[in-house]
């Protein structure tokens, strides 16, 4: 194998660049996110509409936001309102995608964010829901960033946070959820992953390049559909190097 | 309306619109001077027992100094709005909080809350209802609006509406599920903004995260200022003010007020300060040692600022990009 001139998170942080459409309207999560659509507009997409929970909207990402409420969320942004009218818009259908993390996932896209173990005798207390139920729910298009392996994978996570096809087709609908909306895509360290429309259970698309589709199937914890063709996500290119090294991340905080 | 499905979280504020009525009838509706120090402020309005927000969060335009007397006058059994980072560490290190309708707490970039994990091991912190931010939000708005609550399409399907106490029902229009959330009335909301004039009306730069909903959802509000302007800066400006003087009964003047978090155009986030706390949390021992240096050691607001030291906060302020 070849000397790779990138490391894993730089892959991850281009591949969820390049879900990023021009001309959209995504809600960008802490971490990753923030970095792909730094990314984004500096490569493909310089009218990407970035959305921040607590009320930034349309920045101009010039330095990376460390916070979602910080003043880069906002830095030379169209509005700076608050996060009623944030969750709102997505309430509304105004916006496409909703980035996010999680600490687990199931083979239906429900993520956990709030707890490792039992509720009330926790074997680790994370977080919690903040904005992601909501962009879980609201968003047309959820948008998860993961680290792939066997804990994190699993059939059944410990706490859903955030709905993804919750038990499978039609239950979105069913918990009264806005039909049309759900998980599309799932970045990992390995691969991109997507959902059977009819299943709706995740199904690999590609893997991270040098990642063979046996090493995808390993490190995850539930059986994985296979697309008709598994593709190999084509690795980072100069420019996204260059760009993600020396301008997104100048300040190191993430890379 | 049929009721098809109830979370099992405690409803920890039941949404008595009607005494928040009667509350806010007997607000005082006069233009008087409301300036007090931060001592004043917890000694008269902060209780045993009270349910309490801060605004925004730790990180960004906080009402530290505050927090940070809460602190040291030991206000205990504090029921607390949870979306929080710093502040609600510290109130919690100092084993403050009792009760959380919980959101978020963690530590952003730096991770999970070593803290809330300890409390909640101790048995300090007795009880966790679950919310998403959205749904927070919405409760502060049913407050707001003065019904007891309000029809939301968040937690749907999912284990936070279980551990929350929501409440699913058909709707009676569409015949669909929706949940339902209760109206959050505080005891006590307490909001940092950039200016406000001595008798409360506030004006907020750049987002405004919960301030709007929030301070027109609790019984006593407590503002704490980077800068206390004439009311002609506030006439001048009307619309720029978000919350009007009869919402609150009480102003700070707290430079700085939001050290170590940020304040938008004034100064920056200490992120070497966020970056101790993430760390010395990590330990009880250390944590505590931090509180005493911090916290309990200080008289007041003036003291903390001169233990972090006028150079640090002027590079703070230094740092602060140009708005072009």
């Amino acid at each position: 194998m070849t000397e790779k001139n990138y490391n894993p998170n730089e892959m991850l942080i281009c591949t969820a660049s390049r879900l990023m459409t021009d001309d959209s309207t995504a809600f960008i999560g802490t971490g990753i996110p923030m970095l792909a659509a730094s990314l984004a507009q500096k490569m493909h997409a310089p009218n990407l509409t970035t959305i921040f929970e607590f009320g930034g909207m349309g920045a101009i990402l010039d330095d990376l936001p460390v916070a979602v409420g910080g003043r880069r969320s906002f830095h030379r942004a169209l509005s700076a309102l608050g996060i009623l009218d944030v969750i709102e818009a997505a309430g509304r259908g105004l916006i496409e995608y909703g980035f996010i993390g999680g600490a687990q996932i199931d083979p239906y896209g429900n993520l956990n964010s709030t707890v490792i173990g039992d509720f009330y005798k926790p074997k680790v207390r994370l977080p919690g829901s903040g904005g992601g139920n909501d962009v879980g729910s609201h968003c047309w298009q959820t948008i998860a960033i993961m680290r792939h392996d066997k804990r994190r994978f699993i059939p059944k996570v410990d706490f859903i946070t955030t709905p993804g096809y919750l038990t499978g087709p039609g239950s979105r609908e069913a918990a009264g959820l806005p039909p049309n909306t759900g998980p599309y895509r799932v970045v990992t360290n390995l691969a991109l992953l997507g959902f059977h429309p009819e299943s709706k259970r995740m199904m690999l698309l590609a893997t991270q390049p040098g990642v063979t589709v046996e090493e995808v199937l390993e490190c995850t914890g539930f059986e994985l559909l296979l697309a008709d063709e598994v593709e190999e996500n084509p690795p980072p290119s100069e420019e996204e190097l260059k760009i993600l090294r020396e301008d997104v991340d100048k300040e190191k905080f993430y890379i | 309306m049929k009721i098809l499905q109830e979370g099992i979280g405690e409803l920890l504020q039941p949404p008595d619109v009607n005494g928040f009525r009667e509350w806010n009838r007997k607000k005082s509706k006069s233009l008087i001077d409301k300036r007090m120090n931060d001592a004043e402020v917890v000694r008269r309005f902060i209780h045993e027992g009270d349910f309490i927000g801060t605004e925004l969060y730790g990180s960004v335009r906080c009402p530290m100094s505050i927090v940070n007397e809460i602190i040291r006058q030991d206000i205990k059994n504090l029921r607390l709005v949870g979306q929080g980072v710093y502040e609600s560490d510290v109130l919690l290190a100092a084993g403050l909080i009792k009760e959380i309708d919980y959101t978020y707490i963690g530590l952003e970039l730096y991770g999970i809350s070593h803290v809330i994990r300890r409390e909640i091991d101790a048995g300090r912190v007795e009880k966790i209802v679950e919310w998403s931010n959205g749904a927070l939000v919405w409760r502060f708005k049913a407050a707001a609006m003065g019904v007891p609550f309000i029809p939301v399409r968040s937690m749907l399907g999912t284990d936070t509406f279980k551990y929350s106490a929501a409440k699913l029902v058909e709707c009676p229009y569409t015949g669909d599920p929706i949940a339902l959330v209760p109206a959050l009335i505080l005891d006590v909301g307490i909001i940092h903004v950039h200016r406000a004039d001595k008798y409360g009306n506030c004006q907020i730069d750049g987002i405004t995260g919960f301030a709007y909903e929030m301070s027109r959802a609790c019984k006593t509000l407590i503002i704490s200022a980077e800068e206390i302007v004439s009311t002609d800066v506030i006439r001048r400006q009307p619309d720029r003010t978000i919350i009007p003087y009869y919402l609150v009964d009480a102003v700070v003047h707290a430079p700085f007020g939001s050290h170590p978090g940020e304040m938008c155009y004034h100064y920056e986030r200490d992120e070497e300060h966020i970056q101790l706390w993430a760390e010395v949390s990590k330990k009880p021992e250390t944590t505590q040692e931090y509180l005493e240096k911090y916290i309990y050691n200080l008289k007041d607001h003036q003291e903390y600022l001169d233990l972090i030291g006028e150079e640090r906060l002027q590079y703070l302020q230094d740092i602060v990009p140009s708005r072009g």
